[in-house]
């Protein structure tokens, strides 16, 4: 339990920082460290447990069924990095109380800086590698926000742009590659992969598999040749590039590596690209650092470098090469925060950053100076410092291996030369800014820093000095157990000692120190040198990738979209025509074996009716009012073929849709031109009439082949339960309220979604007003004709009375809250058609949308009534009441869901045709007085 | 009968991807109903086709099969207000954009053929 709140509490942190910009600093500071610290005591209290060789487990189960868990793991390599994350980060967040100046949002910062501990967290605990990953992507996004800290800076906006399309980019990979070791394995539990080495190095994936995460680790990590995010993260307020940049997100990477490492390392090809890629990365970042006139920008390549570094350790087949590099992990995480948050007081201080102006910085500022020069003598690997023992440990290391073969020795001579290129931007960072005569023309006048702001650099050197001094007091454990993590069980035998006797890393050591003071002070030709080479601008070559694959995709979606709405419904319908046609060319037989049926002569006079009604439409599609009576008819036939064909529930339905829809299309001629003009080529027609007879051709054959064969169906389970479980005698009906009634609920809300969107559309329409009909014959004065008025005003309580009792013999009988909602609404429409909707808002005031809504919340309600009787959603009840004179009647919980139905019915039919139809009058009227 | 039946729904089928293929809204709308007439239809056959034998408990031997029925009813109902968006959206879409066509814009009328406009 105390294991999950060691994230949870950060992000608490984050979530109550981010609400309290108003308090002063100090205060917010407070609030904002004592996340981290109780964090850290409660991780201090774990770590008994781990150094006596237990893994601290929690999991909490979230999605059961699917077996997601939310699940932690504190093993010795999660210890290094939660001390690392937190111990640093509380010293970030009380150095970033003095780094930023008024103008600046505090809380912000915290917010954000405790968010991306959160993540950090969360990845080096995941016992899940979803989750892991989860976490991962949101270290990406933290760091992206992180980034974009001064959002006013193009600089920063697109450093920070840069940083998510790489780390993001490389965070899909991941997943992809964590996914197919899941699949490989069978379960996305960290223990269970850790403990099948063998089933996943000898998958047919592997390759792949390794390739994929190796992405992920390399492009968070910035190694070659996805390095070049990092420099341009440095737009970052330096507190962020202290914490993320140095000590811990890009140390995520290797993190993946040494969290992977007992499963995936260990063959030919993980030492081939993990030791080679952190050699290369390592060489470059060394070289480039020397030449950088920002200090933030030599400090970005040397962390490139340095991360290089470990992550060649990673890629040595040795088990003191693992060691190794968990050690260098921590040694460079102090001594480069400490630098980061040195350079911060310098700008902070000057003004600047920029080498070439800041010089003799001693005689201002002694004790930074002294801080910084401490911290870059251990970047440099100078002898009593931390960082000379984890480099002792590399050089020893690269002698004891076999990466390439018979040109192995290599790999020493160019780690030499690497640890001389990083003395040498060690004393450039040194030299040039502390001494080198006088400071050219600053900014600032420069002074030395508050006194609190020097706290945290204080005890990161501090530490430097320790461990340099007494390696075995403080870090033989911790490095005993994150090692023996990393290597999925007992570390090797090591002691971390300063002196080792002369041997060949001592004489690299001092090979690594002699040539890079020579480098130094020779630096004036290599400037030279280097300023003759042709210019590489990363961020110029990355700006032109993303551009040029922005301009690809909108040409290819412009080709594809071109606007033209008959153009992607041919593409469809082509589609279409390829799927639906081509199984039928593989079937063997179209007819089924079921017995046919005769044709009577009912049928036969219907179909032919609905042919020419549907001939009849097409040909004369451009006569709009021809073609709307010709479409009435086949919908006639359609529902008469319902009545045949023993739905007639169907029928009933469809007739009354028929009705309103033709009133709707009626409607909608006012404001569409009469006719159609004549437009397609006869090529088209003949293309169109090609396509649409094979669908034709298609649809009707699949139609045929299915009606021909015997049918097996589910219904038996509903005819059988309708009485005994639903209450009612007429199945349909009782599906529709009952066994599926869920379903209906949702059609419902989208009958109630359609008309509020056609009420939204109808909303200030720009009217076209049309003075006459399309044969310009003026509009009848004459609108409202007296024998409609009266035979319709008489019509009304029947037609309401008939809806009524289609209602209530809905469950027994044809007929329910559909088909009553239709013919209520028909009534009513009669209504507006024979005296205008004037005359019926001066009568009748209701508010369509409130009776759609009504209608949802009583079948919502009757749904959600069932969970008082500790029954699921939509349970429905029914029972016989014996009534004094009307005598034995049911009452059933599915009506008051079908009263539901019907008043949803009613008030999105109203809505749509009463909207439309008040429209047309307003029209009418406007277009008299026009 | 089954082959009648078939017929009718590929006739229904081809009437209405021809009119969707039009240029101007009310033939879309007029082919849209067509295609869901059709489309209803068919959904209804996978009960196969049965005469006298309406699912009302207790009148009948045998019953034809009530689940396409129930799904065939709402979808009717559902149909009918996707048409009424669809015209209510050409309505819109001519007066805003001041002409019919599907797609907004009328393609460089020839004066020959240029219909009556009202």
């Amino acid at each position: 339990m105390a294991l999950l709140w060691i994230p949870l509490l950060s992000l608490i942190g984050s979530l109550v920082t981010s609400m309290l910009g108003h308090l002063s600093r100090n205060k917010l500071t407070a609030v904002a460290l004592s996340m981290p610290i109780i964090a850290l005591v409660l991780s201090a209290n774990l770590a008994t447990d781990v150094f006596d060789g237990q893994v601290v487990r929690y999991s909490l189960d979230w999605i059961p069924a699917l077996g997601v868990e939310l699940s932690f793991r504190f093993d010795g390599l999660a210890l290094l990095f939660v001390f690392l994350i937190l111990g640093i980060g509380c010293l970030i967040l009380f150095y970033a109380r003095y780094y930023l100046s008024q103008q600046d949002s505090m809380a912000k910062l915290y917010c954000y800086l405790l968010l991306f501990m959160t993540a950090m967290l969360g990845i080096v605990l995941s016992n899940n590698v979803v989750q892991l990953w989860v976490f991962w992507e949101l270290t990406s996004v933290s760091s992206f926000l992180l980034i974009s800290y001064w959002n006013h800076k193009s600089e920063a906006r697109n450093g920070a742009r840069m940083a998510l399309a790489i780390t993001g980019g490389g965070g899909l990979a991941l997943l992809a590659g964590l996914l197919l070791i899941g699949n490989i394995v069978g379960s996305y539990n960290l223990d269970v992969i850790l403990q099948n080495r063998e089933l996943i190095q000898e998958h047919h994936l592997y390759e792949v598999v390794l390739v994929l995460v190796l992405l992920g680790a390399f492009t968070k990590s910035a190694q070659f040749p996805f390095h070049f995010w990092l420099p341009h993260a440095m737009a970052a307020p330096t507190p962020v590039s202290a914490y993320l940049h140095s000590a811990t997100m890009v140390k995520a990477g290797i993190f993946l590596l040494a969290r992977f490492y007992p499963a995936l390392a260990g063959t030919e090809l993980w030492f081939i690209l993990v030791g080679l890629t952190g050699l290369i990365t390592l060489l470059i970042g060394a070289y480039v650092a020397l030449f950088k006139h920002d200090l933030k920008g030599l400090l970005a390549f040397s962390t490139i470098s340095h991360l290089g570094l470990i992550t060649l350790l990673l890629g040595l087949d040795t088990e003191l090469a693992t060691v190794a590099a968990v050690f260098h992990i921590v040694n460079h995480a102090t001594f480069k925060a400490s630098l980061f948050m040195a350079t911060g007081i310098i700008d902070h201080e000057t003004g600047t950053r920029d080498m070439r102006k800041l010089n003799g910085m001693w005689q201002f500022m002694p004790y930074t100076a002294t801080l910084a020069m401490v911290a870059a003598a251990a970047m440099a690997g100078v002898p009593l410092l931390n960082g000379f023992l984890s480099k002792e440990m590399f050089f020893a290391e690269t002698l004891h291996q076999q990466l390439l073969g018979s040109m192995s020795w290599l790999i020493p001579v160019l780690a030499t030369i690497a640890g001389a290129f990083s003395v040498a931007y060690s004393a450039r960072f040194i030299h040039d800014v502390f001494f080198n005569g006088q400071p050219i023309d600053l900014p600032k006048e420069p002074h030395e820093a508050p006194r609190y702001m020097r706290v945290p650099i204080e005890i990161l050197v501090a530490l430097c000095l320790l461990v340099g001094m007494f390696p075995n007091l403080i870090v033989d454990d911790i490095l005993q157990v994150a090692s023996s993590s990393v290597l999925g069980g007992n570390a090797p035998e090591f002691h971390v000692a300063i002196w080792h006797g002369f041997n060949l890393p001592l004489l690299m050591s001092a090979l690594a120190v002699c040539g890079g003071l020579v480098i130094y002070t020779q630096r004036k030709y290599l400037f030279q040198f280097q300023a003759s080479l042709p210019p590489v601008n990363a961020k110029y070559m990355f700006e032109t990738f993303i551009y040029g694959l922005m301009d690809w995709s909108r040409e290819k979606i412009n080709a594809i979209e071109n606007g033209s709405l008959q153009r992607y419904l041919l593409l469809m319908f082509l589609v279409v025509l390829l799927a639906a046609g081509w199984p039928l060319f593989e079937m063997h037989q179209l007819v089924g074996n079921k017995q046919p049926t005769e044709i009577d002569i009912h049928v036969g006079i219907g179909a032919a009716l609905l042919m020419v009604g549907a001939l009849g439409t097409v040909i004369w599609h451009r006569q709009r009012i021809v073609s709307l009576i010709l479409i009435s008819i086949v919908g006639l036939m359609v529902s008469v073929a319902f009545t045949r064909f023993s739905a007639p529930d169907l029928a009933l339905t469809q007739l009354t849709v028929e009705v309103v829809t033709v009133v709707l299309l009626m409607l909608a001629l006012f404001f569409l031109p009469q006719t159609t003009p004549k437009e397609s080529s006869s090529l088209r027609v003949l293309r169109d009439l090609f396509i649409a007879s094979s669908i034709g051709v298609v649809v009707g054959s699949i139609c045929y082949a299915l009606v021909t064969r015997p049918l097996s169906s589910i219904s038996d389970f509903f005819v059988a339960n309708a009485k005994t479980g639903g209450g009612g005698t007429n199945v349909v009906n009782v599906i529709l309220v009952d066994f599926r009634g869920f379903d209906t609920l949702g059609e419902i809300t989208v009958l109630g979604i359609a008309a509020l969107g056609i009420f939204k559309l109808l909303i200030n329409l720009p009217l076209f007003m049309p003075s006459c009909d399309g044969e310009g014959r003026p509009w009848a004065k004459e609108r409202y004709p007296l024998l409609l008025a009266t035979i319709s005003q008489a019509l009304l309580p029947l037609a309401l009375l008939v809806s009524v009792y289609i209602f209530l013999r809905g469950h027994n009988l044809p007929g329910g809250g559909f088909i009553a909602g239709l013919v209520t609404a028909i009534a009513f429409i009669l209504q507006y058609i024979a005296h205008g909707s004037k005359w019926i808002s001066e009568r009748f005031t209701a508010n369509y949308r409130k009776i759609i809504a009504s209608g949802i919340a009583i079948a919502m309600a009757t749904g959600l009534g069932s969970w008082f009787f500790g029954r699921p959603f939509l349970t429905s009840w029914f029972d016989y009441f014996d009534l004094p004179l009307v005598g034995q009647i049911e009452l059933a919980s599915a009506m008051l869901f079908d009263l539901g139905v019907y008043i949803t019915v009613v008030g999105a039919t109203m809505m749509i045709l009463a909207s439309l139809g008040k429209l047309t009058t307003q029209a009418i009227t406007k277009g008299k007085e026009a | 009968m089954e082959l009648l039946y078939s017929s009718s729904v590929g006739l229904l089928v081809a009437c209405g991807v021809f009119l969707i293929l039009r240029a101007r809204t009310f033939p879309v709308v007029l082919g849209l109903t067509m295609l869901s007439y059709a489309v209803n239809l068919m959904l209804f056959a996978s009960g196969r086709l049965s005469l006298n034998q309406a699912v009302v408990l207790g009148t009948r031997e045998a019953y034809a099969d009530p689940l396409p029925q129930a799904l065939v009813l709402t979808a009717i109902v559902i149909g009918f207000a996707m048409t009424a968006f669809v015209v209510i959206l050409a309505i819109r879409a001519r007066a805003d954009l001041g002409n019919d066509h599907v797609n907004g814009i009328v393609p460089t009328p020839k004066p020959t053929k240029k219909g009556r406009k009202s």
